[in-house]
């Protein structure tokens, strides 16, 4: 009986000290990061057939703060979520956080127990037809049958543009993109739609990809962001640098060939970034290093588009012209200054 | 004089004092639940409330009626994404009702008809039946679903080559049949049709003071109906019949490869196991209720329709009942090919709204309510046909 009441005792304690501890301490005892993403996102989250792994644009940003906690990408579970149980993940502490192609409103950030990291991709929503159907423009598609995934923002914004220009189409909704899919190879839907570049995805795995067409019509801003536990800044402000680090890095040229010779520059503003002299990191939790490990095993911004989304990837998104593109080229991305 | 029984031995007390302290137990464990919810749900900023259920929904379902208030009078009209969450929710509870009875009536009618089949002695029939129960009972109802929906409903033809037949059309954007609607003239004829209603019931329900003839039941009623027809002066219905306009078809009952597929997956899967059960019931009954039958010069047919089915089904309904509640809930395995049954549309506004645990209680009310009601229905049925004097 006593022993009872002293283990009792023990683990209250224990809940005690869990309760205020930031979540980046919580990943650093385990040893690895728990990463949420999508597994069946073309180009973004999703598994490669010939190595089982997980791979994609959003994939190699949960390793890029692995990298940066632990100095060694391969240390992240992933934990592959559909887009309903996503914030569920991250309310019950399942994971510690999550990078799936998820748009930013104001609605996920206030209501759901959630708070974003930087967006790393700028996306709109768009529309997929069979060129046979001789279809032009959205405006279009009057009465036609649009499938899409249940519980998305594509399926509010659809239910606007139908509203709004009353168009009189009636909406399917499944669980799973592939089944949209296959309800426009078989006639069943008239069109799908979801972000553009999840559109660029599913039209290159698709039967036929040449029969198909994205409509020119852009319906939505979707900015794409990671996100974490709301009420936990220590732990958000860690993931919010490391992903500016991949931006910043970017502006500054530095590659992962070019590392080690960047680490010796002389130039100030470099030298404080790669921590050779600041102690940046430690404020956040992290090494003083934390921006080179992310270059070193990831690379910058701009290499983890090209590998994924660029012109030798079978998901090609054009980068120049679009909100993606540096701010210095006339684009969104832009990292606010390491000093 | 017997000895007073102390406190600690006296059977009764005993019993009465463990019934509370498990009662106490129960409750001290929901509370429990209920306050860890509460901070847990308080510590990551989420507040437990209904009022999302106010907010318009801004999605579209794909079919479903919805109950809105118009003119001051309740009606049942097609969802519209401009109406509320929770006329929303009640939309997919309709596709469930929906899908529930009419998939309730037609495996009822399949499972007995399987279930004599197995015992038949016509050889094809009987091999059929065997290999229907065996090959749907053991296979998943899922992959049924989605087989039949892939498999099936999606291959047919697309609108523009779909055969059609005197205005029916069947194609993978659904089954479309010309149907009779009300038309204009409803609204005149509507008193006369509900007062037949009403006079019949009213018939029934004094029964007990006054018994009308037999013939009376239905003459009142139709009497009525004919009167209303002639001063309305035309038949109040039409008929509405498919129209391909573009990319989708106008009029007609549109039966949606959605509704069809599920439809079709819960009637065939629960029919099987309704089989084996009317069979083992018709197999449990004495051999004299054959042989009897057959001495007397009745039947194959005869001795089924008078003598076996009606003792069989006796037997029968409380398993029925238990087929029929799993055909409900299994409904809800519809969202899986896009059926807005009530899960599908709980789903989308959790997605939207957030509110799970809220929400998921609703949706766990719905089903227990239409649970309870059908349990209910059968139950009156069982001790309504009950043989008097069998125990409790």
């Amino acid at each position: 009986m006593r022993k009872l009441l002293v283990l009792l005792a023990v683990l209250s304690l224990g809940a005690l000290g869990f309760a205020q501890q930031s979540r980046l301490d919580v990943v650093k005892q385990r040893g690895k990061l728990i990463c949420g993403v999508n597994g069946g996102a073309p180009g973004f989250g999703f598994i490669d057939e010939k190595t089982g792994d997980y791979v994609g644009f959003d994939v190699d940003f949960c390793r890029a703060v692995a990298a940066a906690i632990f100095d060694d990408p391969t240390k992240v579970d992933f934990v592959p979520l559909n887009a309903k149980v996503r914030f569920n993940a991250i309310q019950t502490g399942k994971v510690d956080v999550v990078f799936r192609n998820t748009t930013v409103t104001t609605y996920r950030d206030s209501q759901l127990g959630v708070d974003f990291l930087p967006v790393n991709f700028y996306d709109g929503q768009g529309v997929m037809v069979k060129k046979s159907l001789g279809v032009k423009s959205v405006y279009d598609l009057k009465g036609a049958t649009v499938c899409t995934n249940a519980g998305t923002t594509t399926e509010k914004n659809w239910t606007d543009v139908d509203r709004a220009h009353n168009l009189g189409t009636k909406l399917l909704t499944f669980d799973d993109f592939s089944k949209s899919m296959a309800g426009l190879e078989s006639g069943r839907c008239d069109a799908v739609t979801t972000d553009k570049s999840g559109l660029v995805g599913w039209k290159a795995k698709s039967k036929d990809p040449d029969s198909l067409v994205i409509l020119p019509e852009t319906l939505s801003k979707e900015p794409l962001a990671g996100f974490t536990f709301q009420n936990d800044s220590r732990w958000r402000d860690a993931l919010t640098w490391i992903v500016y680090a991949t931006m910043q890095a970017e502006e500054f040229g530095i590659t992962q060939a070019n590392l080690s010779e960047m680490l010796k520059s002389s130039n100030p503003g470099i030298r404080r970034f790669l921590g050779v002299d600041s102690n940046l990191g430690e404020g956040l939790g992290l090494s003083n290093d934390f921006a080179a490990r992310v270059i070193k095993h990831v690379g910058n911004y701009g290499e983890m588009y090209a590998r994924h989304l660029g012109p030798d990837s079978p998901f090609y998104i054009p980068r120049k012209g679009s909100p993606n593109a540096l701010y210095t080229d006339g684009g969104l991305i832009y990292s606010p200054p390491f000093r | 004089m017997t000895k007073a029984v102390p406190f600690w031995k006296d059977e009764r007390k005993l019993a009465v004092i463990f019934q509370a302290i498990l009662l106490a137990v129960v409750l001290v464990v929901l509370l429990f639940l209920g306050y860890m919810a509460s901070t847990n749900m308080a510590d990551r900023n989420l507040k437990f409330s209904f009022g999302f259920l106010s907010e318009p929904a801004d999605f579209q379902i794909y079919e479903g009626y919805t109950v809105a208030k118009e003119q001051g009078r309740w009606i049942l009209r097609l969802y519209h994404p401009s109406d509320q969450v929770w006329q929303a929710m009640v939309t997919g509870f309709l596709n469930t009702l929906r899908v529930s009875f009419l998939g309730i009536v037609l495996t009822t009618i399949l499972g007995v008809l399987v279930g004599v089949g197995r015992l038949s002695s016509n050889w094809l029939v009987n091999r059929f039946s065997f290999a229907y129960v065996e090959l749907i009972r053991n296979t998943p109802l899922l992959v049924q679903m989605v087989f039949w929906y892939l498999a099936v409903f999606l291959l047919l033809p697309p609108l523009r080559t779909a055969p059609r037949f005197h205005g029916l059309i069947v194609s993978n954007k659904g089954v479309l049949i010309p149907w009779l609607v009300p038309d204009a003239a409803w609204a005149n004829f509507a008193p006369y049709f509900y007062g037949g209603l009403g006079l019949w019931i009213l018939l029934w329900a004094v029964r007990s003071f006054w018994k009308p003839p037999r013939w009376l039941y239905w003459v009142a009623p139709v009497a009525l109906w004919g009167l209303g027809l002639i001063l309305v002066g035309s038949l109040p219905l039409e008929w509405s019949v498919p129209r391909v306009q573009g990319f989708r078809v106008e009029g007609g009952m549109q039966l949606s490869p959605e509704f069809s597929s599920v439809l079709l997956a819960l009637v065939l899967y629960t029919a099987s196991y309704i089989a084996e059960i009317v069979r083992g019931a018709i197999q449990s009954l004495p051999k004299g209720q054959w042989e009897a039958p057959a001495s007397l010069g009745l039947s194959y047919a005869q001795t089924l329709r008078l003598i076996i089915l009606p003792q069989a089904m006796r037997i029968v309904i409380p398993p029925l009942g238990n087929q029929y509640l799993n055909l409900t809930k299994n409904s809800s395995l519809a969202i899986a090919i896009a059926f807005p049954e009530i899960m599908s549309v709980y789903e989308t506004t959790v997605n939207q709204a957030g509110h799970s645990i809220e929400g998921i209680l609703i949706v766990m009310a719905a089903y227990l309510s239409l649970s309870l009601f059908i349990s209910a229905l059968i139950n009156w049925y069982n001790v309504k046909v009950a043989l008097v004097g069998v125990a409790r």
